[in-house]
């Protein structure tokens, strides 16, 4: 059992790593709406199809990136959380 | 994405805490490719100041949290029962009231007001200063950031009237 639950996060770690991010954000340690704010401009700044890799410990980022995801129009393709760490893979659309 | 969202907030309060609300849903709101669209009317218009000179006043928010900024968690966590007689006697008490509250928020990554109107401004958020109010406090416009423009309700209303949201703060 403990097997099969390692080889799952194994796997989605290669899924992830699968992506590549073109930037970088980091968003730990800010509060909202900082996470969204820098996010936002760091989007601003790449080319459709580019991915932004956004970290935050923000707990409230995880419904607030998904609802400003919802009305830019541009993907979470990825989210994960280790240690009260979130870190978010964002297709620009 | 359908047509653009249209956000209205009539900015009315001066303390710190009240300060917020404004900046952070207009920036927001652009950053969720909306426009946005603040008026600042009686207290709330020193928010346009140059220097932003907000405090809070808790003994106007008898349910607000009086906790300190510093030492171990527990002793973080301790609501401190102020009684109104004192808070809203005791010469000074509001100033370090903003002081622990301004501490707390840096120390919780929470941006400055000051932060917050600049990102506001270079997501183009649109701020309109009440000229009534500039009037009768006596304020002139080399108080003020740049940027701002100067208008009545009718200039909010025209606005608001075709707004999607619209907040009373």
């Amino acid at each position: 059992m403990e097997n099969a639950t390692n080889n799952e996060t194994n796997k989605e770690n290669t899924i992830m790593s699968a992506i590549a991010a073109t930037v970088e954000l980091d968003c730990k340690g800010l509060n909202c709406p900082l996470p969204i704010l820098k996010t936002k401009k760091a989007i601003d700044g790449l080319q459709s199809g580019e991915v932004l890799k956004m970290m935050a410990t923000d707990p409230g980022s995880v419904n607030d990136m998904a609802s400003w995801a919802n009305r830019t129009g541009n993907e979470v393709v990825e989210h994960s959380e280790d240690g009260g760490t979130h870190t978010f893979l964002i297709r620009k659309k | 994405m359908a047509e653009t969202k249209k956000l209205a907030i009539i900015a009315s309060q001066g303390t710190l805490d009240w300060a917020y609300p404004p900046f952070i849903l207009a920036s927001t709101a652009a950053a969720m490719d909306m426009e946005a669209v603040v008026f600042f009317t009686f207290y709330g218009l020193p928010l346009l100041k140059k220097e932003i000179e907000a405090k809070v006043a808790p003994h106007t928010n008898p349910a607000m949290p009086m906790k300190m900024p510093f030492g171990s968690k527990d002793f973080q966590s301790i609501n401190w029962p102020v009684p109104n007689i004192i808070s809203g006697n005791m010469p000074g008490f509001d100033s370090m009231a903003t002081s622990l509250m301004k501490e707390t928020f840096k120390k919780k990554g929470v941006a400055t007001i000051e932060q917050l109107r600049e990102m506001c401004q270079e997501a183009g958020v649109r701020f309109i200063a009440c000229q009534m109010t500039m009037e009768v406090f006596g304020f002139s416009k080399e108080e003020f950031i740049d940027g701002v423009e100067y208008g009545g309700a009718a200039t909010f209303l025209e606005y608001a009237a075709d707004a999607d949201i619209s907040l009373f703060v």
